[in-house]
């Protein structure tokens, strides 16, 4: 069934459409991402111009990520209060991020800049994260070797303004979420995602969050950061598809709904050794149009040059 | 006197012409629609004739659909330190979003360059690319790449041979309009020639607009973004919400 976009200006097969909206809602369920480092790709690649397809993936994981919440809450995985001091610091990277795209797009390299970002942080956090969780799979391989603690005290512990966040079972000082939050954020604007990959994996691996909070707490956070960026959209540049969003919306809470089922059942190494190999994927494929000779070297866009 | 005698005479000039057209289209509006998946117009007509046919070449006849213009830009990539990065880039004035030319039979043999010089009939002619000399290094390879990029998106065609004339009078032509339709007014324009050079014209325009919900959700999302961001994010949360309570009610 043929759909014509009201705001994209393109026809598209409303069940390609909604197959996306599953496939990545399913992803996002199972591994507490946003979803927005694999959608706004697919988007360009079925022909969505690249302005609408970030602005309408960024509303799309916002009701992915509330699916998502409302399936965690159930099972206790959302910590509430590590969530709000996130967001602050989120809000203000994303500000940062947002001034700096625009200085990029003054420049007239914000494509390179947004590809190279995105080579360059999901390649790192992949690599990163496929590297710890083979190794900590073999640790649970071998019943002899030493258990790594779960609460190692470091210089972390011993900044100011602590605070108690129950439900992850930490007392911490809420300068380190604050710097995640606002890193996060920022790379946000830059990368028009939520964030999530990169949030993940800090909170285990920087903040020493139970894996248990990590994925709610995350998606928590994604709904508001990806609420900011769709409203600036709508606002600046009119990019927002209304039509498009709903049909990804419909596919993807389903598959939220089913990735979350899903995810509770796999090993929490098993699940981080998937998503790093996703990110790893994702960035390969896009290291490899910066540096194949493409078909065409030109590219036609309507309008001036900023 | 003998200025305002030419001035007349060139006034006259169409009155006299042997041959001119009457022409219709089967739509002069198209409706973009959620369900709009291209369109098929059909540009159909005839010769009048007060004289006989005059003497000389065959008749033949050009059909051009031009959407509307829009100044673009041209981007050339090279090879920078190893990745593949935009360097050079052009803007040209203004390049259709949508041409199509449908004629008798092969341009060079029915069309002089003079005639499309002056009429502005094959798509190089109708793209004012002004000044583009200065922008970058071999500027006609991005006019090139122009042409090429939209022609394969099929918003750039050269239908030769698919005007039909019947008896050198009756001619229809079939253009189908792509379904990435730009809104706007699309001009139809209709040429006879003889000899190589137009002998008359004729100028009809189709609207394409969007309708319905199209229309609605283009407009909101234009004249009131705020509302139309919030509402976006409301459907969102109501999407997410009820997705998540209707597992609820499948699994209980």
């Amino acid at each position: 069934m043929q759909l014509y976009l009201p705001i994209a200006e393109v026809s598209v097969n409303a069940f390609l459409i909604l197959g996306l909206g599953g496939i990545v809602g399913f992803l996002s369920g199972m591994f507490g991402v946003g979803g927005g480092f694999l959608i706004t790709p697919l988007l360009f690649f079925i022909g969505v111009p690249p302005a609408v397809a970030v602005a309408t993936g960024a509303n799309q994981v916002v009701a992915s990520s509330i699916s998502g919440v409302l399936a965690q809450l159930k099972r206790k995985g959302v910590d509430f209060h590590m969530g709000g001091v996130l967001l602050v610091g989120g809000v203000v990277g994303s500000a940062i991020g947002v001034w700096v795209f625009r200085l990029m797009t003054a420049a007239g390299q914000v494509d390179l800049f947004v590809q190279l970002s995105y080579v360059v942080f999901l390649g790192l956090i992949g690599a990163m994260m496929l590297q710890e969780s083979l190794r900590s799979l073999l640790r649970t391989r071998k019943p002899g070797a030493p258990v790594r603690r779960s609460h190692v005290h470091s210089w972390v512990h011993g900044l100011p303004l602590k605070m108690k966040f129950r439900a992850s079972g930490l007392y911490i000082s809420v300068i380190p979420p604050l710097l995640i939050g606002a890193a996060v954020g920022f790379l946000a604007a830059i990368m028009g995602v939520g964030g999530g990959f990169i949030m993940v994996p800090a909170m285990i691996y920087l903040l020493g969050m139970p894996t248990k909070v990590v994925i709610g707490t995350s998606l928590f956070q994604i709904i508001f950061v990806t609420a900011f960026t769709t409203v600036m959209h709508a606002v600046t540049s009119q990019t927002v598809d209304m039509l498009l969003a709903l049909i990804l919306i419909l596919g993807g809470v389903v598959g939220a709904q089913i990735g979350t089922r899903v995810g509770v059942r796999l090993k929490a190494e098993q699940l981080r050794i998937l998503l790093s190999l996703l990110v790893l994927a994702v960035s390969v494929r896009i290291a490899v149009d910066l540096l194949i000779r493409p078909d065409e070297l030109y590219s036609v866009a309507p309008g001036v040059l900023p | 006197m003998i200025r305002a005698l030419l001035a007349l005479l060139c006034l006259a000039a169409p009155a006299l012409a042997q041959e001119t057209i009457v022409s219709g289209l089967s739509q002069n509006r198209v409706s973009i629609t959620a369900d709009f998946d291209g369109s098929e117009i059909l540009i159909y007509g005839a010769v009048k004739r007060d004289t006989p046919p005059p003497e000389g070449g065959p008749l033949e006849v050009i059909v051009t659909v031009e959407g509307p213009s829009t100044p673009v830009t041209v981007r050339r990539k090279a090879r920078v330190a190893g990745i593949w990065v935009n360097t050079d880039a052009v803007v040209v004035d203004s390049a259709p979003s949508f041409y199509a030319v449908a004629t008798t039979g092969p341009l060079r043999h029915i069309l002089s360059d003079t005639e499309n010089l002056r009429h502005g009939i094959t798509i190089e002619r109708v793209i004012r690319a002004v000044g583009i000399t200065a922008e970058a290094e071999r500027s006609g390879e991005f006019l090139l790449a122009l042409l090429r990029v939209r022609s394969n998106e099929d918003r750039y065609r050269l239908l030769e041979g698919r005007v039909e004339l019947t008896e050198d009078t009756l001619f229809r032509a079939d253009v189908v309009l792509p379904a990435n339709l730009t809104e706007g007014e699309y001009k139809v324009r209709l040429f006879l020639l003889r000899d190589k050079r137009v002998i008359a014209s004729q100028e009809r325009l189709i609207g394409v607009r969007k309708e319905g919900l199209e229309r609605f959700i283009f407009n909101l999302a234009q004249e009131r973004p705020l509302i139309y961001g919030l509402l976006s994010l409301l459907m969102a949360a109501i999407a997410g919400w009820g997705a998540a309570a209707a597992f609820r009610l499948v699994r209980a």
